[in-house]
């Protein structure tokens, strides 16, 4: 089979890491070829090199054969390249043909010549099979027909190279089964495609060859056939990988968190939460299942006090605490780990050792009479970075300079070092490396065998499947379903996640 | 712009010319009176429309301008400068002086823009500061070369306020003009015209042309249109010094349009008027031409109720008191900004610098 693109040797330095070290990667005409590799591998800097949106330090790239340099996504547009950002890059109040012909704009006498662009892509949506209607408005559309829109606004650019960059990290897994149709489809008609992704499931399945990359480096490339979803996280981690989370019966006992028809308002003032209501128990994980954007986020700020609620109670040991302070009700033994570590969970300027009495400063030890006791603050820093594993080279480095991981380590060490009764996690494991999330999970776990209730707050359906005890199904703001964790299956949860309710089936 | 928007404007505007018929009414006929109000509101409204639609062109770009006030004073100053040499220096006739004064105005607001463009887009300084500095530099610059110009012994014209060459004369729609009474609002001054006519080229070019579609889509989501090969720091460069020029036309109505004279501060925060015309337009051409003849309106009844002190009812007294009618524009300004109506959706890149 001929090779479409090929990148020779591609170094890419950024302040603070190499990015890309050397990396070769090939495409052939007609295949699925999976780049595979956890965040900050260096993935997505070699396909935005791919596309002209960033330029090598060295290295070649070839289109059929010949020679390219790409001075901007112009040129790859050129070379009929596209790609399907992580992110759509898609002008919300836009409707879908004004989005697909930005940029290569079709004009008649000066005047945008939106018939003939909505005709087009008509033309283009059915030949792929891909059913999007033109004159939509972009930002009504749910996500999955977004992600077609940017398929479509390749293929309008007549794209023969598709680079799609996570494009199953905000699906269901259901949307994600019809992306997958869409890739064969197009691959059958000649469309060669670049397929980014850390899902090892999702390689395994779709891919025709799987390319790891780990520290800037490519691993290995190998085919679906020849390896397994062990195999694959070895090479990715570069040790042995517990995929499977070991945990025991649950043994639940009274409620600790009691939530009754809570209504809560996002930052436009829309009803984001819209008569919510479970219960936690001491012992027990509850797992909220929801594709992003559902109201998680608002239900979360709301339960820890960030964000004022509009109806409803939240009752923490039987104690009403809603609409307190944070304060208040971090005092009455919760903890949070919340969804943007960087914005939420930490001071990132400040010294790990500060960062780790965040929420406890002003209490003795660490805090008398309203001076702050640095040796205390010392102490209690060296004692955590040692328990919990806090990759640092002192605790008086900003956090900043900390990887992703021990970044979340360092708040998971603040939080569950106090007597907690509640654990709040909202996506703990987002944008970590296979090893901190093995870590991370195995202490959510531990805080559940020593009594601690928990609510688990993920968009990745496998990390709600393997931790929680229970499941509840968070879609546009309400619970749709809550099921015992055992008793339900990926599809189900799938489907529930898409908006079905229970008694549709 | 929805539907209740503009009928709440009519509203207002109703309301500010019945204030008017009710109290001049025992004087002149009513139709005289809505007439002229009509008039009047259209071309006080001029530069209001002009600042806001410079507004419109920065901000659906992506870059806040609250330097349309210092803008439009820069312009109404250079542009009379200009004007006054070309007349009295170089000799040359009133109309061509007018023009180039007209010229030199756009010339202003357009470097203007393209200063503003430099620190805000290329500098990346807060928006706010960068229009800060604008309004800042130009009270100081054109107090200070008035003065020298024109006040100081030894200055070029020694003291002597020279001789300005008039104001642009009146352009009357034909047969339109000619209709008794009404025709008096089809008799209009040339900035006035340029206004509305920029209005409609400006809703034709945002909504229908690639440069509209493509100054938009760098307001709202700059890095979509990096990564289909649109030059960002380009275009927010091109609609912030068109944007400049734009509000510098409206400045040359103040000192070559309007009366034939410059003074400090003339502009009184119409830049800043305009600016809130443009956010209750909701950053739409027609929407802040309909709010910028609100603030005409205002203005138009501060102008009439001149003619009318004698006969203001014992019950209105309050009216008499001329600042009182003056204040008008400027607590619409407030009211209107509070948010009676809707909600404001500014472009969702608005303020933000784009960083690759």
């Amino acid at each position: 089979m001929t090779i479409v693109l090929e990148a020779k040797g591609i170094t890419k330095q950024f302040p603070g890491v190499l990015a890309n070290d050397q990396v070769d990667f090939d495409l052939r005409q007609g295949e699925i070829h999976a780049m595979l590799g956890e965040n900050g591998a260096g993935k997505t800097t070699l396909v935005n090199i791919l596309y002209g949106l960033y330029r090598a330090d060295s290295g070649e790239v070839y289109r059929d054969g010949q020679r390219v340099e790409f001075h901007s996504p112009k040129d790859a547009i050129k070379h009929a390249i596209g790609m399907v950002h992580q992110h759509f890059m898609l002008v919300p109040v836009f409707t879908v043909s004004e989005n697909i012909m930005l940029g290569a704009e079709t004009t008649r006498r000066g005047v945008l010549d939106r018939k003939a662009v909505a005709a087009h892509v008509r033309e283009l949506s059915h030949q792929y099979g891909l059913d999007v209607d033109p004159l939509a408005i972009v930002g009504d559309l749910p996500v999955g027909i977004q992600q077609r829109v940017e398929i479509v606004k390749a293929l309008y650019r007549s794209a023969e190279i598709l680079i799609l960059d996570e494009p199953t990290a905000v699906l269901t897994p259901q949307e994600a089964e019809e992306l997958f149709r869409i890739m064969r489809e197009l691959t059958q008609r000649g469309v060669s495609i670049i397929f980014i992704t850390h899902k090892l499931k999702e390689v395994l399945a779709i891919a025709d060859r799987i390319t790891v990359m780990r520290d800037g480096k490519v691993v290995g490339t190998v085919k679906p056939k020849e390896t397994s979803e062990a195999k694959l996280a070895a090479m990715m981690v570069g040790r042995e990988v517990i995929l499977k989370v070991d945990k025991g019966e649950a043994s639940p006992g009274e409620n600790i968190l009691q939530v009754k028809e809570l209504k809560v308002s996002d930052r436009r003032g829309l009803e984001a939460v819209r008569g919510v209501s479970f219960h936690v128990r001491t012992g027990e994980v509850l797992g909220i299942a929801g594709v992003q954007g559902n109201g998680q986020t608002e239900l979360v700020e709301a339960l820890t006090g960030l964000r004022p609620i509009q109806a409803g109670q939240v009752l923490m040991n039987s104690r009403d605490v809603t609409g307190r302070a944070p304060r208040t009700i971090t005092e009455t033994g919760m903890a949070h780990i919340p969804e943007d570590r960087q914005r939420h969970g930490l001071v990132l300027p400040y010294a790990v050792a500060d960062n780790m009495v965040l929420n406890t400063y002003y209490l003795p030890p660490f805090g008398v009479r309203g001076i702050l006791q640095p040796k205390a603050i010392d102490s209690n820093a060296r004692k955590l970075v040692q328990d919990f594993d806090v990759r640092t080279p002192s605790p008086y480095v900003p956090t900043s300079k900390l990887s992703g991981g021990n970044q979340q380590k360092v708040i998971v060490a603040r939080e569950l070092s106090r007597a907690v009764k509640l654990l709040i996690a909202n996506q703990p494991t987002r944008g970590l490396d296979v090893g901190s999330i093995e870590y991370i999970h195995k202490e959510i776990v531990l805080m559940r065998d020593r009594g601690v209730a928990v609510l688990l707050v993920s968009a990745e359906l496998d990390e709600i499947m393997a931790l929680s005890d229970r499941i509840a199904v968070i879609y546009r703001g309400q619970i749709v379903a809550t099921v015992e964790a055992a008793k339900v299956t990926r599809e189900q949860l799938g489907l529930w996640m898409a908006g079905a309710r229970p008694e549709d089936d | 712009m929805d539907w209740r928007r503009f009928g709440f404007i009519a509203l207002i505007i109703s309301v500010l010319f019945g204030v008017v018929v009710l109290i001049g009414h025992v004087q002149i006929a009513p139709v005289i009176i809505v007439t002229s109000m009509l008039a009047t509101t259209i071309a006080v409204a001029s530069p209001l429309t002009l600042g806001a639609l410079c507004g419109v062109y920065c901000e659906r770009a992506g870059v806040v301008n609250i330097g349309i006030e210092g803008m439009m004073l820069s312009a109404a100053f250079f542009g009379w400068l200009a004007a006054i040499y070309m007349n009295t220096v170089f000799g040359i006739a009133p109309m061509p002086s007018l023009l180039g004064g007209v010229a030199a105005a756009i010339l202003t607001g357009g470097l203007l823009g393209l200063l503003h463009s430099v620190l805000s887009v290329t500098f990346k300084v807060d928006q706010i500061i960068g229009g800060t500095v604008i309004n800042i530099l130009a009270v100081g610059i054109t107090g200070f070369l008035n003065r020298q110009l024109f006040f100081e012994k030894g200055s070029i014209f020694g003291g002597n306020v020279p001789h300005a060459p008039g104001v642009l004369p009146r352009i009357q729609i034909p047969l339109l003009a000619d209709i008794p009474v009404v025709g008096r609002i089809f008799d209009q001054q040339p900035i006035t015209w340029a206004a509305i006519l920029l209005v409609l080229v400006t809703h034709y070019v945002l909504f229908y042309t690639r440069w509209g579609l493509r100054t938009r889509a760098v307001g709202e989501h700059p890095r979509a249109a990096d990564t289909v090969g649109i030059n960002v720091i380009r275009m927010r460069y091109a609609n912030v010094i068109l944007g400049g020029m734009l509000a510098g036309l409206g400045g040359a109505y103040f000192t070559l349009e309007s009366v034939p004279s410059f003074e400090p501060l003339m502009t009184n925060g119409r830049g800043f008027i305009a600016l809130a015309a443009m956010i209750f337009g909701n950053w739409t051409p027609f929407g802040a031409w309909a709010a910028a003849l609100v603030f005409g309106a205002a203005q138009a009844l501060q102008i009439n109720m001149q003619f009318f002190r004698e006969v203001i009812p014992p019950q209105l007294a309050i009216l008499q008191i001329s600042y009182v009618v003056g204040l008008a524009p400027y607590i619409l300004t407030m009211l209107i900004l509070t948010g009676i109506i809707g909600k404001n959706i500014p472009p969702a890149a608005d303020g933000q610098p784009y960083e690759k």
